[in-house]
C-alpha cells in the first residue's frame, strides 16, 4: 500500500477511547483503568461514555497493573494506560508476575501514550525510551508501535480481539496520517509503503512518516529505498523482513527508542539467524532534554537526513 | 453449586489443621527446600476459612460465583497445597511433588496449575491489587461472590500494598474483599522489628479499615474473627492474626531460621510427633 491518506493530523493517542468505544459496541467485554493521567491517555473519553467500566486508581501504576489482571482472571479484557515512561516503568514486575506469567499471559492490554522523546517539553524524565525493550521482554506481549492515527485505532481494535497480553504505544504530537480508512491493521503483519531496491526503510510509529520523506531524497539522488512500516515488534513480520533484505541487500532500522531491545533490536534477530545482512540503527541512545516536539526530532537527529545518510553508509556495506 | 457451609466444630478444625501441618514439614523435608516458618503460622487461618467460610465447589473450582482465596505471600505454598489438598481440590499424592521438576506445585503458586490456585505470585504486595479486579468484576457482573486475601507482615514492606489498601475503601469494595494478615513477626532476614519496625494494625485504620485483631492460633479466635469480618460494616475488613512462626514445631517457632529452610531426618521426626500431639 502507498501512503495516499488525506486525513488531518491527528494524534495516535487519540485513537485510544474511539477504539475502546468500538470494541465495547462489538460485544468485547471490555474495562479500562486510568493512573490519573487519563486527560493526557484520553481514556477519560471511554469513561465519560462507560461510567462503570472506567476506573482511576490514582498514581499507582503497580496497583492499576494488578487491578487489571484480577479482572482479566474474573474474564475481562482489561485496559490500561499511563505514560510509556510509568507503564512498563513502574509496574514492570507487576506485568512480568501478576500479567505475563499466569496461564500464558493474562487479557490485559497496556496503551502507553506519550512514547518516545516527542512528548517534549516534559524532558528526559517524561521520554520513554526503554519501554520496547522491556515491553518485548514479557513472554507472551504483543507490542505495536502504530504510526498514525488510523493505523493506532485499528491496532487497538486488533488486541482487544485477542485474549494474549499486549503493549500498544501511542504518541502525544499531532502528526500527517499515512493511512486511509482502506488500510487494513494485522498484527504482526508489516505494510511496505513504498517499493525500492537499493536499500530498505524499516521505521516504526512516528518514524514512518520521517523514513517516507528519507526515500523521498533519496530517490532524488537516484537511490531506490523501500519502506515498511513495521508496526509490531513482537511477533516481527520475519517474511517482511527476510525478503528486504534479499531483494534490497541492506536495513536501515528508525526508531523513536534505543537502539537497544527495540525494533532495531528484533530486525538483527531475524537477520543474524536467517540472513546476515549489513544493517544501520537509527535511534536514541542518550537522555532528552526539554524542547518541541519537533524540535526534539532534530536534537536527536531523527530526521530524514540521517536516515538517508545511514541508508547510503548501509549500501556502501554491501558485498 | 457450593458444598455446604454448615459450621464445621472446632474440635473438627483443630484434627484438620494437624493434618495440614504434617503435610506442610513433610513437603518441605521431601524437597528439601521451601518455606514452612510462614506455612505453618497462617495453619488456623486457612483452615477456618477453607473449612467455615469461603463458598466453592471443589468438584466446580471455575465456578463463577466461588468466593477467591488469593495468597499474597506466595511463599507460604507449603500451606496453600496443603489446605487444598486436604480440602479436596485434588490428591494429597500430589503434595509428594512438591518443587519438583515439571509440577504443577511451584515452589510459588502458578495460577490455574492446580485448581484453587487463583493467582501466581511470589513477588510481594500484589495480592490486594489483584483482588480488587476481581472484586470490581463481580460488581460490574452483578456476581455477590467475596475475595479473601491473605498477606505477611513482612509484605506489608511493599508499597503496592498501600496503593491498594487506598483503593478497597475508595471503590467501596468491601463487602467483596477481606484482607488477613499473618503478624508472625518474622521475614526473610530476621524479626522484623529489626528489618522494618512497622504497626499494622494502626497502620490499616490510618488507611480507613475495620482492623479485626485476634490469636491467629487460637482456633475459635479466627473462626469468630472471619465471620466478624463477613458482617457488614461501614469500612472494609483486615485481621490481623498475631501469630507465631513455625508454630507446632517446638525448634521451628520464632526461629527465622526456619523462614525457607528444610528440617533433617531427625526433625521431620520430632516435628510430626509434636505435630501429633497438638499445639500448647
Amino acid at each position: 500500500m502507498t501512503a495516499t491518506a488525506t486525513a488531518p493530523a491527528a494524534a495516535t493517542r487519540e485513537a485510544y477511547p474511539v477504539a475502546l468505544g468500538q470494541l465495547v459496541e462489538q460485544g468485547v467485554d471490555v474495562v479500562a483503568l486510568d493512573a490519573d493521567l487519563s486527560a493526557s491517555t484520553m481514556g477519560y473519553q471511554f469513561g465519560d461514555k462507560y461510567p462503570e467500566r472506567w476506573h482511576s486508581v490514582g498514581i499507582a501504576e503497580a496497583n492499576m497493573v494488578g487491578i487489571a489482571a484480577g479482572y482479566a482472571a474474573a474474564g475481562k479484557t482489561a485496559f490500561i494506560a499511563s505514560f510509556a515512561s510509568f507503564l512498563p516503568g513502574r509496574c514492570f514486575d507487576q506485568l512480568r508476575t501478576s500479567v505475563a506469567q499466569p496461564k500464558g499471559g493474562l487479557n490485559v492490554k497496556c496503551v502507553a501514550s506519550h512514547g518516545g522523546v516527542t512528548v517534549g517539553e516534559d524532558g528526559a524524565s517524561a521520554q520513554a525510551i526503554e519501554d520496547l525493550a522491556l515491553a518485548t521482554s514479557l513472554i507472551p506481549f504483543d507490542v505495536i508501535v502504530p504510526a498514525d492515527y488510523e493505523s493506532a485505532r485499528q491496532a487497538i481494535v486488533a488486541v482487544g480481539k485477542t485474549t494474549r497480553p499486549a503493549y500498544v504505544r501511542t504518541g502525544r504530537p499531532k502528526i500527517a496520517a499515512i493511512y486511509d480508512a482502506m488500510y487494513r491493521f494485522e498484527i504482526g503483519k508489516a505494510s511496505v509503503l513504498r517499493p525500492g531496491n537499493d536499500v530498505t526503510l524499516i521505521a516504526c510509529g512516528i518514524l514512518v512518516g520521517i523514513a517516507l520523506e528519507a526515500s523521498a531524497q533519496l530517490a532524488n539522488e537516484g537511490i531506490s529505498a523501500r519502506v515498511i512500516d513495521m508496526a509490531t515488534i513482537k511477533p516481527i513480520d520475519r517474511d517482511a523482513v527476510l525478503a528486504a533484505a534479499r531483494e534490497t541487500g541492506a536495513i536501515v532500522t528508525a526508531e523513536e527508542h534505543q537502539t537497544h531491545g527495540g525494533l532495531g533490536t528484533a530486525v538483527a534477530r531475524v537477520l543474524a539467524d536467517s540472513l546476515p545482512t549489513p544493517i544501520a540503527f537509527v535511534g536514541v541512545d542518550r537522555y532528552g532534554t526539554s524542547g518541541k516536539w519537533d524540535e526534539l526530532l532534530g536534537y536527536f537527529e531523527l530526521t530524514p537526513a540521517r536516515i538517508a545518510a545511514a541508508a547510503k553508509e548501509v549500501i556502501g556495506r554491501k558485498r | 453449586m457450593p458444598t455446604s457451609l454448615a459450621p464445621v466444630s472446632v474440635a473438627e478444625l483443630t484434627e484438620v489443621a494437624k493434618r495440614v501441618r504434617a503435610n506442610i514439614v513433610q513437603m518441605v523435608y521431601d524437597a528439601q527446600s521451601g518455606h514452612p516458618g510462614g506455612s505453618l503460622s497462617a495453619v488456623e487461618f486457612g483452615v477456618s476459612l477453607f473449612w467455615n467460610h469461603l463458598r466453592c465447589d471443589t468438584s466446580n473450582p471455575e465456578w463463577p460465583d466461588r468466593d477467591r482465596f488469593i495468597l499474597s505471600k506466595g511463599h507460604a505454598t507449603p500451606f496453600l497445597y496443603s489446605v487444598l489438598a486436604e480440602r479436596g481440590f485434588f490428591s494429597t499424592e500430589l503434595l509428594r511433588k512438591f518443587r519438583t521438576l515439571g509440577s504443577p506445585l511451584q515452589g510459588h503458586p502458578s495460577m490455574g496449575a492446580v485448581p484453587g490456585v487463583e493467582m501466581s505470585s511470589g513477588s510481594l504486595g500484589q495480592g490486594l491489587s489483584f483482588a480488587i479486579g476481581h472484586a470490581l468484576s463481580g460488581r460490574l457482573d452483578r456476581r455477590d461472590f467475596r475475595c479473601w486475601v491473605m498477606m505477611g507482615d513482612g509484605e506489608l514492606n511493599e508499597g503496592q500494598v498501600w496503593e491498594a489498601a487506598q483503593a478497597v475503601p475508595h471503590f467501596d469494595l468491601g463487602d467483596r474483599v477481606i484482607a488477613m494478615v499473618d503478624r508472625n513477626g518474622i521475614q526473610n532476614d530476621g524479626f522484623g522489628d529489626k528489618i522494618m519496625k512497622i504497626h499494622p494494625a494502626e497502620m490499616w485504620r490510618g488507611f480507613g479499615w475495620h482492623v479485626i485483631e485476634c490469636d491467629g492460633h487460637d482456633m475459635a479466635a479466627v473462626d469468630q474473627a472471619l465471620s466478624e469480618a463477613e458482617k457488614p460494616h461501614e469500612k472494609p475488613r483486615v485481621i490481623v492474626g498475631y501469630t507465631v512462626k513455625g508454630k507446632g514445631v517446638s525448634y521451628m517457632e520464632n526461629n527465622p531460621g526456619f523462614h525457607g529452610k528444610a528440617p533433617t531426618t531427625d526433625q521431620l521426626a520430632q516435628a510430626l510427633e509434636e505435630i501429633a500431639r497438638g499445639l500448647k
